[in-house]
């Protein structure tokens, strides 16, 4: 099988080539793919799901392309809105706040892989930007940074709806972040390591995707994951019946987008998190990496690896729509949660829980082996 | 040699860069007009009363410090994990006697109150 132990010794020119085009993949996917579209996905899926039209006014010489247009328009419309500060704002926190939210929501994905290792032309190319032994902590502590971005925007807006929505952001993040670690240790049990690409390999075999060996983990890092992203039924801190819009009810332009886009990138990192964990990674359910080598096998050896390859970053791909798909689904069906629920749902309900699925799965994994 | 998290720092970098570009932008582009009442901070249209910076309820701190106690139990609870296997049945019991602390622990917080929200 494939050497875990992949350190960059051999090469130094191929290897950072090959950095730098996973590096420009990723980037590219996020915030040429992602960023952009998942605000015309957004207004469509809802408009479909609310038997609405949506998203179809905007056209060039009468073409609207099925409102994908609002894409572009949108862009220049926050390109040149201006930028505005209220007066007794903290003009530097104010200008930092938007830079916190959105530089962790682009790093989180590092870890990730969106491919297994293959051997081309002598290269062993290994389809994640960093392969990491700490892996999921690093999303951890990359993803909780981000939580000062919103808090220090509410603080910094000298607006007090803009303060309710930044303590109420600090006060769920913690909460949930408690909850979140823990629903995932049992995981890190099962498979045994924190790496992300030996938690993909160890699902080659279908009955070993992680949502068969820990349901009950799936389900509760599910509905931490959503509260982490501040989507409804979890956009408290955001409300806009109540608190305009929030700790960010004081910005506009691309300030304004940043946190927009660092909400939709989480979106993304929370799908491909659930993809790489609980749903196989890149992996075909009863097509192993083997298989698919052999069945190109008449393209010769390297180029049946590159095609075995791009099906795999394909399917991971394909996965984390689907995600992104469910996740919009699940935002445009539930209702907002009151904040008392909220705090009750974190500390009463799947803190507890989180702590007896550890209790459990050690006792099955010790009576098993 | 390279380390593994060279392409870390690289990412990090190039985050940076696009933050850092698109903050410049919006502050370059744009117009700018700035008149006494556009100034205030947005109360729908009422001149705000109360100052932001005023205290606020005790509850979000008791959070703040219940969260760095469950936190590093998290913390412990990682690299456990990951050896599991191999501590056996003495690591196991180990560590529910820590989660059995921390429940009693969870379970007073709770019996005092701190986690309810009128």
């Amino acid at each position: 099988m494939f050497d875990y132990t992949y350190l960059p010794e051999m090469n130094l020119i191929p290897y950072l080539a090959e950095m730098m085009v996973k590096i420009v993949f990723i980037f590219s996917m996020n915030m040429g793919v992602f960023a952009p579209l998942l605000g015309w996905v957004e207004r469509k899926q809802s408009a479909l799901m609310q038997d609405r039209i949506g998203a179809n006014r905007a056209d060039i010489f009468g073409f609207t392309v099925f409102g994908l247009l609002h894409t572009l328009t949108d862009a220049i419309k926050l390109l040149t809105k201006e930028d505005f500060i209220p007066r007794g704002a903290d003009r530097t926190l104010h200008y930092l706040a938007p830079f916190i939210a959105v530089v962790p929501a682009l790093v989180a994905f590092a870890v990730i892989p969106f491919g297994g290792q293959y051997e081309l032309w002598g290269h062993k190319a290994n389809l994640v930007i960093a392969d990491l032994d700490v892996g999921m902590l690093y999303i951890f502590a990359v993803a909780s940074v981000g939580t000062y971005g919103a808090v220090i925007a509410g603080w910094a807006s000298n607006n007090n709806w803009s303060l309710l929505g930044g303590i109420r952001v600090g006060a769920q993040m913690l909460s949930y972040e408690v909850a979140m670690g823990l629903t995932l240790v049992g995981i890190f049990m099962v498979y045994g390591t924190l790496r992300m690409t030996e938690i993909g390999a160890a699902q080659e075999n279908f009955f070993h995707w992680g949502i068969f060996l820990q349901p009950v983990g799936f389900f509760l890092f599910i509905a931490c994951a959503l509260a982490e992203n501040k989507r409804t039924p979890f956009d408290i801190p955001e409300a806009e019946s109540e608190l305009i819009a929030g700790y960010f009810t004081e910005y506009s332009g691309l300030k304004f987008a940043m946190f927009w886009m660092a909400e939709f990138l989480e979106m993304v990192t929370i799908s491909a998190v659930l993809v790489a964990l609980f749903f196989g990674g890149w992996q075909i359910p009863f097509v192993s990496h083997q298989m698919l080598a052999d069945f190109f096998g008449f393209l010769g050896p390297n180029l049946a690896q590159v095609v075995t390859m791009l099906i795999h970053v394909g399917v991971f791909w394909a996965k984390v729509c689907l995600w992104i798909f469910i996740l919009m689904l699940i935002r445009w069906t539930l209702p907002r949660f009151r904040y008392d629920q909220v705090m009750k749902l974190g500390w009463k309900i799947i803190l507890p829980l989180a702590l007896i699925n550890i209790a459990v799965t050690g006792a099955v994994i010790l009576l098993v082996r | 040699m390279l380390n593994q998290y060279v392409p870390v720092f690289v990412m990090t970098l190039a985050a940076c860069g696009t933050a850092v570009a698109m903050i410049v932008l919006t502050s370059l582009i744009g117009p700018k007009k700035e008149f006494d009442d556009k100034m205030e901070p947005f109360e729908c249209g009422v001149s705000p009363v109360a100052d932001p910076k005023a205290r606020f309820s005790v509850r979000f701190y008791i959070i703040a410090m219940l969260f760095i106690l469950f936190d590093i139990e998290a913390v412990f609870l990682f690299p456990w994990a990951v050896v599991f296997r191999e501590l056996g049945m003495f690591g196991f019991v180990e560590m529910m006697v820590f989660l059995g602390v921390l429940g009693v622990g969870l379970v007073y917080v709770w019996k005092k109150g701190a986690l309810e929200w009128e």
